[in-house]
């Protein structure tokens, strides 16, 4: 194999990584961002990104019935229902499952969050069938960056958009946690949520868009991967959401950039490890990440150690 | 114009009853000072008023209304500010914001004017403006915690224990603007203090709580001058 055959592999598992490190960083801003609030881990995050892919299934079948055309409204129409729809699913995971069991000891909440987790699967295979839901493509056709001989690197239209969308919504989700009221009051009850009551902020609304926040970012996610692999089910909340909260893990939980690094990292480690060692294995390099963190480095890369209060 | 009123409250701090009873009353326009040793109560007091802990008897009054069962961010809202104990500041957010955080409630429109008003009574403030609050000293956290207090415009500014573990003449500096506040702007002051000597010779009336009860209470000049008083709270105590 020739060097720029090499290189131009390598390119492309880059952007296939990159595009599946999109995904997992937009569902880890979930994971990380209920961590920091109420330290605790919403095993549930990876459904509500499931129903998110559900919605968008829904809409683009709905949409093409109609007959309508354009794609780019037909995307957008889709994204915002599908975030308004998973949004209310977050909520009110945190209102039934979650507030009630504030200030209980914290395995409590967990318990709750697992059990929520397979209420919402079994729900949506009863209401919406287990077999696989496919979807006919949304955005076809792509660049071809580099032709060689027998090898041609490309990234298709749908990976640029993913890669774009994630980037402007991670720069305006920054902006909104640094500069905007909403923001401070989601890190003024971070770091101490008795104060933050005192200065008048209403802790449990905050909370509450804190998880609305979470999910829509989470829907975003779960109709870009729906138009990416063109197939889901019921299940693929489970796996993806353990991704994600890997990706969390390793960026640092409870830090917002430490996320969206982390989904990146793990979507590159999954993507060099199916082109240059097993497909089969890919989820077992991911795994390992994780509990290599957690041994190595439990703070994560960009974390801060928790110090506890006395 | 009575502003608050205690009325037999009771409450809880943890498994312990922390207050047994309390009658404390604040005039608008008064420095009232509470006074007493460690686990007297006197925290959980101010806690109870803005509503967290909540009593589990007796009645909190602000202008006449029954306040006990807002949760704090409904006490804020009347205009009820508390410099809590420890200081608790946001300490991974910078001098601003943790000035933006207290003007949670207050309109925007006198956000530079209040925040220009804070820098003016606290300079230091101003030079440290954009570091990070964990970083500042502790004279200048609490400076910046009754700053965050103020950004709100308090009706009822409640402030616990503001000279604990600072330098004599940052101490004197606190004590100052306190008094400098209610004088000018006439705000209404209640002030918790181990301090009793200074918290004394500042407020109008004092009350002198004892394992959760109102012991003693009168003119802040009369419990200066009060021998039991004296022997408890300020011979042998750091003036």
């Amino acid at each position: 194999m020739d060097s720029a055959v090499a290189l131009g592999t390598f390119l492309q598992h880059l952007i296939n990584g990159l595009t599946l490190g999109a995904i997992y960083g937009l569902i880890a801003i979930g994971y990380t961002m209920v961590y920091g609030i109420i330290r605790m881990i919403n095993f549930a995050h990876g459904e509500i990104y499931m129903i998110g892919a559900f919605v968008g299934v829904t809409g683009f079948t709905l949409l093409s019935a109609a007959g309508v055309g354009s794609v780019a409204l037909g995307l957008l129409a889709v994204l915002v229902v599908s975030i308004l729809f998973t949004a209310a699913y977050g909520w009110t995971v945190e209102r039934v499952a979650y507030r009630p069991l504030r200030g209980a000891p914290k395995l409590a909440p967990l318990i709750s969050a697992i059990g929520m987790s397979i209420l919402l699967q079994n729900y949506v295979m009863l209401t919406q069938g287990a077999r696989p839901k496919p979807l006919q493509p949304v955005l076809v056709g792509g660049l071809t960056l580099w032709r060689g001989e027998n090898f041609d690197l490309s990234i298709s239209y749908i990976q640029l958009f993913i890669m774009l969308l994630t980037l402007v919504l991670m720069l305006g989700f920054t902006q909104l946690i640094q500069r905007t009221p909403l923001g401070r009051a989601q890190r003024a009850c971070e770091q101490d949520r008795t104060m933050a009551a005192l200065l008048g902020i209403n802790v449990d609304r905050t909370i509450s868009l804190t998880f609305v926040m979470g999910a829509s970012l989470a829907a975003v996610a779960g109709v870009l991967v729906t138009m990416y692999y063109g197939v889901i089910d019921f299940f693929i909340g489970f796996l993806a959401g353990m991704k994600a909260f890997t990706a969390a893990v390793l960026g640092g939980i409870g830090s917002l950039p430490g996320a969206m690094l982390g989904g990146v990292l793990i979507g590159l480690i999954e993507a060099f490890f199916t082109g240059y060692v097993s497909g089969a294995y890919k989820d077992v390099a991911a795994f390992s990440v994780l509990i290599l963190v957690l041994v190595l480095r439990p703070t994560g890369l960009l974390g801060r150690p928790d110090i506890e209060k006395v | 114009m009575t502003m608050l009123e205690l009325k037999g409250v009771r409450t809880n701090y943890g498994p312990i009853e922390a207050l047994r009873g309390v009658d404390v009353t604040v005039q608008a326009g008064e420095i009232v000072t509470l006074i007493g040793a460690n686990g007297a109560g006197k925290s959980t007091l101010l806690m109870t008023i803005c509503g967290n802990p909540r009593p589990n008897a007796g009645m909190v009054l602000f202008e006449g209304r029954a306040i006990n069962d807002l949760p704090p961010h409904e006490t804020a809202r009347l205009g009820i500010a508390q410099v809590p104990e420890g200081r608790r500041i946001f300490p991974r957010m910078t001098v601003f914001e943790n000035l933006q955080l207290g003007a949670t409630l207050s309109d925007p429109a006198h956000f530079d004017a209040d925040a220009a008003y804070c820098f003016d009574l606290f300079p230091i403030l101003k030079q440290r403006r954009d570091q990070r609050a964990g970083t500042l000293s502790g004279g200048e956290q609490q400076m910046l915690a009754i700053a965050r207090a103020l950004m709100s415009r308090p009706r009822l500014l409640l402030l616990d224990e503001p000279s604990l573990g600072l330098a004599p003449l940052i101490i004197r500096r606190i004590f100052d603007v306190i008094a400098d506040l209610n004088r000018t702007r006439g705000m209404t002051i209640l002030l918790v203090e181990q301090n009793a000597y200074h918290a004394l010779k500042l407020a109008h009336r004092a009350y002198v709580l004892q394992q959760g009860l109102v012991v003693m209470q009168g003119g802040g000049k009369d419990l200066l001058a009060n021998p039991e008083v004296r022997a408890a709270y300020l011979e042998g105590g750091a003036h």
